[in-house]
């Protein structure tokens, strides 16, 4: 019923034999190219703020964690816990508390970015070799000047790699975002659910927005360890 | 029981939306309770359970297969790069607009959702086997096919088993948006408002909640069963540091 109602919209909005036939259509996508743009950068916003909030939690719990190593087991549990449940339960289980709109979409998107930030971090920093730590402590630099100086650098690669994969999962699960009247082009993907120039152009962008940040973060990667490049 | 019920608020009113059936939002047909959930869970598992076998029919052997003899690397571990990048809401709309509806097609694309962790997992699983032990296998004068079956699949199982149990997760958790496609599952009152309201659709993020949850901690029980010895001895002696197990949904060998 509902997907009658969306074509007959479709074919009312322009009229062309193309849409009717609900094939792929150029002249459809150039015409209407305009309404994706908002969508497309609501979803971009949806993968930004929770990746920030995200990364700042999980590195802050991290740093701690690294000195307190029993922390590690109850955090990665609840966060575990968190990432096990499907996005759009989750979604739905917010509800009651934070309403509906951008907070819901903003707290479960950030909690299923805890785990993977969080895991690539401690295992960055467990990777720093002891003979670069004792040199530097060989050399006068105290606890915090290790950590900042020797122990962070070295252990960048690992922790833009967990970035880089929470990027690209919080792109897909912002798709979700519309369960939750967040918009984005979840949304529009809903709306014209059986228009194959609508799903082409709106998936398309969410799996182009998707790459751009996977291949950004990768980006940072090389420019911020120099010296992999050097050895390589 | 109804005191409690109001006092829980939303979430009360879905806990009985579970149990009791009542009335739909526009009226004339009885909804919720549990025969309804019972069904939607049991076509849930359903349609999860069918994409799951494929998955493991085929990964399984083909990430055996290439691990032993240490091809594709490239095709096991990219597989995962790319399964990340297209989101399963995309995937499964585009198989609805281009494929139409239905079981098949919810279950292809459960399908395709399934086999890059248990493809990527099986394969760095068998390649992590000491090579040694594959040479004194060799040694002892095992066939290949007797060394894939009784030396690198044992001492893979552990690996295997992550990743079925990241990718069950996941197939479970993306069974619900298969009533897009007009396949009832769980996801049916969530997308459905206007018949089941919004304790409706709580109601069944609840049960597809505490669904996912078991299927993560049942297979993590699969998997601990499956170990070989040898492997949880060695974990669990002592001066040896313990390695951290995450549960993680798709798991990324170590680049």
């Amino acid at each position: 019923m509902l997907d009658l109602i969306a074509q007959l919209q479709t074919r009312e909005r322009t009229g062309a034999g193309c849409v009717a036939e609900n094939g792929f259509c150029p002249s459809w996508i150039a015409d209407n190219w305009d309404r994706y743009v908002d969508p497309f950068f609501q979803h971009v916003i949806l993968t930004l703020a929770p990746l920030a909030a995200g990364f700042a939690i999980s590195f802050a719990v991290a740093l701690i964690a690294h000195r307190r190593r029993w922390l590690i087991t109850p955090y990665t549990s609840l966060t575990g816990a968190l990432y096990t449940i499907p996005s759009i339960a989750f979604l739905y289980l917010l509800q009651p508390l934070t309403g509906r709109g951008f907070l819901t979409a903003f707290v479960a998107l950030t909690c299923y970015t805890l785990l993977i930030i969080f895991r690539n971090v401690i295992t960055g920093l467990e990777s720093v070799p002891a003979e670069a730590k004792d040199a530097a402590r060989g050399m006068g630099l105290t606890e915090r000047q290790i950590l900042w100086r020797v122990e962070l650098p070295l252990a960048l690669p690992e922790i833009l790699a967990g970035v880089r994969i929470a990027a690209t999962t919080t792109v897909g699960l912002a798709a979700f975002a519309f369960i939750a009247g967040a918009g984005g082009l979840g949304s529009e993907l809903n709306e014209q659910r059986f228009f194959k120039s609508n799903i082409v152009v709106a998936g398309g962008l969410c799996v182009l927005l998707a790459a751009l940040c996977d291949v950004l973060v990768l980006i940072a990667q090389r420019l911020a360890t120099p010296w992999r490049r050097a050895t390589a | 029981m109804t005191f409690v019920f109001a006092f829980l608020g939303d979430f009360g009113d879905a806990i009985q939306f579970i149990f009791q059936s009542r009335e739909s939002v526009s009226g004339g047909v009885q909804v919720g309770g549990l025969g309804e959930i019972a069904e939607l869970t049991a076509r849930h598992l359903l349609v999860s359970a069918v994409a799951m076998a494929a998955a493991c029919i085929t990964c399984i052997p083909l990430g055996l297969w290439l691990g032993h003899i240490g091809r594709g690397e490239f095709l096991a571990i990219s597989v995962s790069n790319v399964g990340r990048a297209v989101p399963a809401l995309v995937l499964l709309f585009f198989f609805l607009a281009y494929l139409g509806i239905g079981f098949t097609n919810v279950a292809v694309v459960l399908l395709l959702l399934a086999i890059p962790p248990i493809l990527t997992n099986t394969y760095v699983g068998v390649r992590q086997v000491n090579p040694e032990i594959i040479d004194a296998a060799r040694g002892v004068g095992m066939s290949e096919a007797q060394i894939v079956r009784r030396v690198r699949l044992p001492l893979a199982l552990p690996t295997i088993f992550a990743g079925i149990r990241v990718s069950a997760v996941s197939v479970v958790a993306t069974a619900t948006i298969a009533p897009f496609a007009n396949v009832q599952t769980l996801g049916t009152p969530i997308v459905e408002p206007q018949t089941y309201g919004f304790s409706g659709g709580l109601g069944a993020a609840i049960v597809v909640a505490v669904l996912t949850l078991a299927v993560d901690a049942g297979i993590g029980l699969i998997q601990r069963a499956v170990t070989p010895k040898g492997i949880k001895l060695a974990e669990e002696a002592p001066g040896t540091r313990r390695r951290l197990m995450l549960p993680t949904r798709r798991r990324e060998p170590a680049t």
